[in-house]
């Protein structure tokens, strides 16, 4: 290897670098494509049913949403200080953010079960009509996201917990903490998109 | 070869706390501003597109400080925002010809 050749992989360790590992990145954007097209499709049908769909949308307890909305950026921030500590080298102080990060995301889930079992209690299925097959569809699925990043928080908090994590050892919870915006990201459309926009 | 992955230590992507916790302020305003957009029941096109800014405002943040794809190589940072900005768009479109129909 030449001098310069030696320079220049030493200034690439400081330039440009993507978090984390590769294929988690490819597993963002292809969940970023299925929701995308979730929501288009939404908006769409929801242009041949603009009665419907603003009627059935005022029984939607748009405090909820936003109380969800708030408990979901709460809960990136403190993911974000758990990496920012974990960086400076500090692993074992990134786990009470990371339970931190937990808690805001399981009230996630309690707000969403309040908020099923009243449409469900009201006699609300996926059969109920279009708007409703999409509201339940579309909430589910990102449901379902938000519980499996509440599993990858957990197993970062144990990483955390036991000091795995450290400047020299980022790629596990970068990767937790990319896979956890991006169910963040997705509900900053969903939630103007199906509780707000008329 | 070793790859700059396994190059530690390294540039931090992450920012400081500061800039984190404003970020999060800007992000918690926004959010209040869409709520009271849905409890005044304010509708039509001017307010959707409001909605659809304030969304991509919002992705843009989370994108580019919270996933850190600020300093990830620039293909990464623009698939991202593309995505945000394809989706608004076509929200915005699709309501548009609700408009009409």
């Amino acid at each position: 290897m030449t001098p310069l050749s030696a320079s220049n992989s030493a200034l690439e360790t400081t330039a440009r670098r993507l978090p984390g590992d590769l294929a988690i990145w490819f597993f963002i954007l292809a969940e970023l494509l299925a929701f995308g097209v979730f929501f288009v499709v939404y908006a769409f049908t929801r242009a041949n049913h603009v009665e419907l769909f603003n009627a059935e949308q005022l029984t939607l307890d748009r405090t909820s949403g936003a109380i969800n909305t708030v408990l979901l950026l709460t809960s990136s921030f403190f993911v974000v200080r758990a990496v920012q500590v974990a960086e400076a080298g500090f692993s074992r102080r990134a786990a009470p953010w990371l339970a931190a990060a937990f808690a805001c995301g399981a009230g996630f889930v309690v707000v969403k079960i309040f908020e099923y079992a009243e449409k469900i209690g009201a006699g609300i299925s996926l059969s109920s009509s279009t708007f409703y097959m999409f509201y339940l569809s579309l909430t589910f699925f990102h449901f379902m996201h938000v519980i499996l990043g509440l599993v990858i928080i957990a197993a970062m908090w144990n990483g955390a917990r036991t000091g795995r994590y450290g400047p020299d050892n980022m790629n596990g919870i970068e990767t937790g903490a990319a896979y956890w915006h991006m169910v963040d990201l997705v509900w900053l459309i969903l939630f103007p998109l199906i509780y707000v926009m008329r | 070869m070793q790859s700059s992955l396994s190059s530690p230590p390294h540039a931090s992507s992450h920012g400081t706390s500061n800039r984190a916790a404003i970020i999060w302020a800007a992000l918690i305003f926004a959010t209040m501003l869409t709520w009271l957009v849905g409890e005044r029941g304010d509708a039509g096109p001017a307010i959707t597109a409001l909605l659809m800014t304030i969304a991509f405002a919002k992705g843009t943040l989370i994108i580019l400080d919270y996933m850190a794809l600020r300093r990830a190589p620039l293909m990464w940072p623009l698939i991202a925002l593309g995505w945000m900005l394809l989706v608004c768009s076509m929200i915005g479109l699709a309501y548009w010809k609700g408009l009409a129909a």
